[in-house]
């Protein structure tokens, strides 16, 4: 990866110029801590037409009080991801309309993903009360002597006389622990804040002390429902750095193992999105055939929803003798099984008029939010990892990419019932050609990546799933970052959502299909 | 205008798709079911060979494991969730002294099954086991010595 | 047909002459209330196994299995666990009207339950104008789930409640629609009268047509007065957690729970009654033989077996259907079904006037 470093007072202007010349999409912020050497971000582009990429490095030497210019008005996402590096680096980014943390507690003490934090519990003891709600946001004007920043002004988020409506963070059809505060007026919803990082557990953290093999257990517990492609992810990362090329045969592997968990994601994005809207039957008929996912999964990797399967340089374990078959004979009933779904559900009268026309998401805005996936895709955005940068068998296999134009509730789900016919036709063309050879190469007892910056993306069941490795040539990361599929879903959520209907939140929440573990890395 | 969108045609074609979810339904009414009664099919119950639920180190028939209490398991782990404590032992013929297993301490509470030390064990005297069934009332009775 | 009012009449001419008339009518009045409670538990526990079992059906699944032969004690087990569960009390809630919620709504059903005739002569509530006291005594349950909700001092049932009454008020209006053409066909409000003409070809064959569209009608609306899916809005467990009683616990969320499965025999039955003959057994003009045969079962058995079939199809229905939205609700109500159901009474009007009906 080529980073360009650019100047903090600089930045700025060069954002706007990569924004002008059709970098559209910001893929990731990483927040950084490069100790004596400042605080700063990496930012990573890519232009939504040509696939082009571009890196972006900036860094700012101030570790009392650092700021960088905020690019939360050029790419719509960066709000999310600035108050994610602002919670754990402490960066204050100027400019910024709603500088809050966004994981952790308001009385946190600290930003834990610096270098130097304390994690002792005299700092941070468990906190047994509830936590104030920070209402007030700050902030931050560009003065006329041209001094970045000052406190201008507090702002309410929720004003107390509204009628404040609290959905989560346990709640049926949140889908985990994540939390909204909704202002209401009957059942309309007015104003949308969205918490995140109640299961929260450090994983980026975690990983700069551990050793890449150790770091590989922790992508299978972000986001459960795609847990092959996650972990793929980081194999291909450290792969590809390293240089070890995997045998063919590791890749049809992988490649068909990925396709199944996104067969299985989609069955139970389907499943849910039913049981949210009240179809409870619907929601049974898709588990019914998801658990048959499962036990195809269970035989091969041992695992029904913690995989462990791919490892650096190849797979944990040969497929099993019969896999082949049982494979076949899934996808030939699964097709059949779809249509079902169709005839009790999708074109149930009932469903289509609580879906059509609700939560549209424009092309534009997907892009900018950076909503990749299904969600991406519904709203006609060619967002698929698989066609952009191809990886492992993608680019050998004859496959289409599902694009609809209207980005409601209703194509979503269609984008995802569809997406599943693709991959039972990807895995249709893999599972009688698997070549032989090694399941595994060898590696080094210690694996060491050599110094430098690398990110790999993989499409995961619901996005573009991307890890980033900043490493010193030790056997441990510097920095792990893992790009969530899930911080731009309800980043777009928080706008869609406004001006509907309580059940349209439902609704809407279903059909972005995220999944909070993912978002809570 | 087409038909389907008058007053008349929307609640004909309404009443369709209606009627063919009920349809699907009704089908599945009469349908074998999948339940699987867990409890009662314990012995037809199929787990997969490969699926991790608890460390085991076998041993043979006199009682002796492979284990060469090297402690790569120990290091490779994650967790922390194996202890391995070595006595030295002198053998008395060549007068070498050598390194032996004194025990070997798994914490099943804490293990994430990542299947590390399996892989970094290189004398195989470790493995997964099928026994799913480890529920208990005690956080203690989930550390478990695993040499005898 | 053996006429139960046979059996009821000795029994009082026994009491009027062992006792005083004023305590005869007040033994009399303790044990029928004691019968009406005992078969409104009976079919409260029949019709919660039954939900159950044809629930996971539908579902490919099979049930409850483990309490009891068949799963058959399950009822009771959950019966007994809501009985031991702590009563929570709410802060800042209205005490008094958050106990008396779950005492309407059940007192409600309960009365709505005695006007069912399950034979002949076997009914408590009959007077002449019957089913007009039906549509009002179902209607006062509304009242405990808008005082439960608001008194439960919670977001979600105070919008569960509201969703409630904008939907139950809309729904009666078709409900009385459908009950009134059948009323025009029967020329009659009594329900033993409408179920004694019966006997002579239940009303959903003789009125054919309008009868047909005023059956479907009053299932819809029927299905939305005891808010169950897909118009359960008032509940959408998925986005109001349990709307209005979200925080009921113990026997007050039992009441609610049980009046709401009663308020669906009570759905199902007064649609066998009106429409399908209640008690009356099928009868097909000119095919002598066959009706004396048909005759020879109990009355009681015609009446549960066809509102039990009634049960079975609402709870196909829903348990295939998703939930509607609080606007659609009220747009299926006021955009169809009352139109149609205004068109639907002039048309069995014209029929009854011009003598179209069999």
């Amino acid at each position: 990866m080529n980073t360009k470093d650019v100047d903090i007072k600089d930045f700025r202007q060069y954002m706007l110029e990569l924004h002008g010349q059709g970098m559209d999409f910001l893929r990731e912020i990483v927040g950084m801590d490069w100790e004596e050497q400042g605080l700063g971000a990496i930012y990573i582009l890519e232009n939504s037409n040509t696939h082009e990429c571009a890196e972006v490095c900036v860094k700012t030497t101030n570790r009392t009080k650092p700021q960088l210019p905020t690019v939360s008005d050029i790419w719509k996402i960066a709000e999310l991801y600035e108050r994610e590096v602002y919670d754990f680096f402490g960066i204050e980014f100027n400019g910024h309309p709603d500088m809050r943390r966004l994981f952790l507690r308001n009385d946190w003490v600290g930003h834990p993903l610096r270098k130097n934090y304390d994690p002792s519990e005299a700092i941070n003891p468990i906190r047994l009360e509830s936590e104030q709600e920070e209402d007030l946001i700050r902030e931050y004007e560009v003065r006329e002597d041209k001094q970045l920043a000052e406190i201008v002004e507090k702002q309410k988020i929720l004003h107390y006389d509204q009628y404040i409506v609290n959905i989560g963070p346990q709640h049926p059809a949140t889908h985990g622990v994540l939390r909204f505060r909704l202002s209401v007026e009957g059942e309309v919803v007015r104003k949308i804040d969205i918490k995140c990082g109640y299961i929260h557990r450090g994983i980026e953290k975690l990983c700069e002390s551990k050793t890449y093999p150790q770091t590989l257990a922790f992508t299978d517990r972000l986001d459960y429902l795609s847990a092959h492609q996650n972990r793929h992810a980081l194999c291909m990362c450290i792969e590809k750095a390293m240089g070890i090329e995997v045998t063919e045969r590791v890749q049809y592997i992988r490649t068909i193992m990925d396709e199944l968990q996104r067969i299985d994601s989609h069955l139970l994005m389907f499943s849910c999105m039913a049981m949210d809207m009240g179809a409870i039957t619907s929601f049974i008929y898709g588990f019914r055939e998801r658990e048959k996912v499962l036990d195809i999964m269970e035989e091969v990797t041992g695992g029904r929803l913690i995989q462990n399967y791919n490892i650096i340089g190849g797979v944990q374990a040969d497929i099993t003798p019969g896999f082949a078959e049982k494979v076949k004979a899934f996808c030939n009933e699964q097709k059949k099984k779809l249509n079902e779904y169709y005839d009790v559900f999708v074109n149930n009268i009932i469903f289509r008029t609580r879906s059509i026309g609700v939560g549209v998401l424009s092309k534009e805005d997907a892009i900018s939010f950076g909503a990749t996936g299904g969600t991406g895709r519904a709203s006609g955005w060619a967002c698929d990892v698989r066609k952009r940068h191809p990886y492992a068998m993608y680019d050998k296999v004859d496959f289409k990419e599902i694009v609809h134009t209207d980005g409601d509730c209703y194509t979503r789900l269609l984008v995802r019932l569809e997406e599943i016919l693709e991959s039972i036709r990807i895995i249709e063309q893999l599972i009688d050609s698997i070549p032989e050879g090694e399941f595994r190469t060898k590696t080094k007892p210690v694996i060491r990546v050599p110094e430098g910056r690398y990110y790999t993306a993989v499409e995961g069941s619901r996005g573009e799933f991307g890890v980033f490795i900043e490493s010193n040539g030790d056997k441990m990361p510097y920095r792990m970052k893992f790009r969530p599929m899930g911080i731009p879903l309800i980043a777009a959520a928080q706008k869609i959502m406004k001006g509907g209907k309580i059940a349209d939140l439902i609704t809407i929440g279903a059909s972005l299909d995220y999944v909070i573990p993912d978002i809570d890395r | 205008m087409k038909f389907k969108d008058t007053y008349i045609g929307s609640i004909l074609s309404a009443t369709g798709s209606l009627l063919t979810g009920m349809k699907v339904t009704l089908k599945e009414f009469f349908t074998r079911k999948v339940t699987e009664q867990y409890p009662e099919n314990r012995k037809e119950l199929k787990i997969s060979e490969r699926h991790r639920a608890m460390l085991t180190m076998p041993h043979d028939k006199d009682g002796n494991n492979r284990c060469i209490a090297c402690g790569l398991c120990q290091q490779a782990c994650p967790n922390g969730t194996i202890t391995i404590t070595t006595r030295t032992v002198t053998d008395e013929e060549s007068g070498k002294s050598k390194k032996v297993l004194d025990s070997y301490i798994y914490d099943l509470g804490a293990c994430m099954f990542c299947q590390l030390c399996v892989n970094a064990c290189p004398k195989n005297a470790i493995e997964f086991s099928n026994d799913f069934e480890n529920a208990v009332f005690d956080r203690n009775k989930l550390i478990i010595k695993l040499n005898r | 047909m053996f006429d139960f009012t046979n059996i009821t009449t000795t029994i009082d001419s026994y009491l009027q002459s062992v006792l005083p008339h004023s305590l005869a009518t007040l033994v009399e009045c303790a044990l029928i209330a004691l019968c009406v409670i005992v078969a409104y538990l009976v079919f409260a526990i029949i019709m919660i196994y039954m939900e159950r079992k044809v629930c996971a059906a539908f579902q490919c699944r099979l049930g409850p299995t483990r309490v009891g032969k068949w799963g058959l004690l399950q009822v009771f087990a959950d019966v007994f666990k809501m009985l031991i569960k702590e009563i929570i009390e709410i802060k800042n809630s209205d005490k008094a009207l958050y106990n008396l919620a779950p005492f309407l709504v059940i007192m409600s059903s309960m009365i709505t339950f005695s006007c069912l005739p399950f034979d002949k002569g076997l009914q408590v509530l009959d007077f002449n104008i019957g089913v007009f006291f039906i549509m009002a005594a179902s209607s006062f349950g509304i009242l405990g789930i808008l005082l439960g909700g608001w008194s439960s001092n919670n977001k979600f049932s105070m919008i569960g409640a509201m969703r409630s009454g904008g939907q139950m008020i809309s729904y009666e209006l078709s409900m009385g629609l459908s009950l009134l053409a059948l009323v025009v066909l029967s020329g009659s409000m009594q329900i033993s009268d409408i179920v004694e003409t019966q006997t002579q070809g239940w009303f959903i064959f003789r009125g054919h047509i309008p009868a047909f569209i005023a059956f479907i009608i009053y299932l819809i609306a029927g299905n939305a007065e005891t808010n169950r899916a897909p118009f359960d809005l008032p509940e959408a467990e998925s986005e109001l957690t349990s709307g209005f009683h979200t925080e009921y616990s113990g026997m007050g969320f039992g009441f609610f729970y049980v009046a709401e499965f009663m308020n669906l025999f009570i759905i199902a039955g007064i649609a066998s009654t009106i429409f399908l003959g209640g008690w009356a057994p099928l009868y097909i003009p000119g095919l002598d033989r066959f009706n004396e045969v048909m005759a020879y079962i109990p009355g009681f058995v015609w009446f549960l077996g066809k509102t039990f079939f009634i049960i079975w199809l609402l709870m196909w229905i829903r348990w295939t259907f998703p939930r509607l939205r609080i606007d659609q609700v009220l747009v299926l109500e006021w955009k169809y079904l009352v139109p149609i159901g205004l068109l639907n009474l002039l048309i069995m009007t014209i029929c009854v006037v011009m003598g179209w009906t069999f």
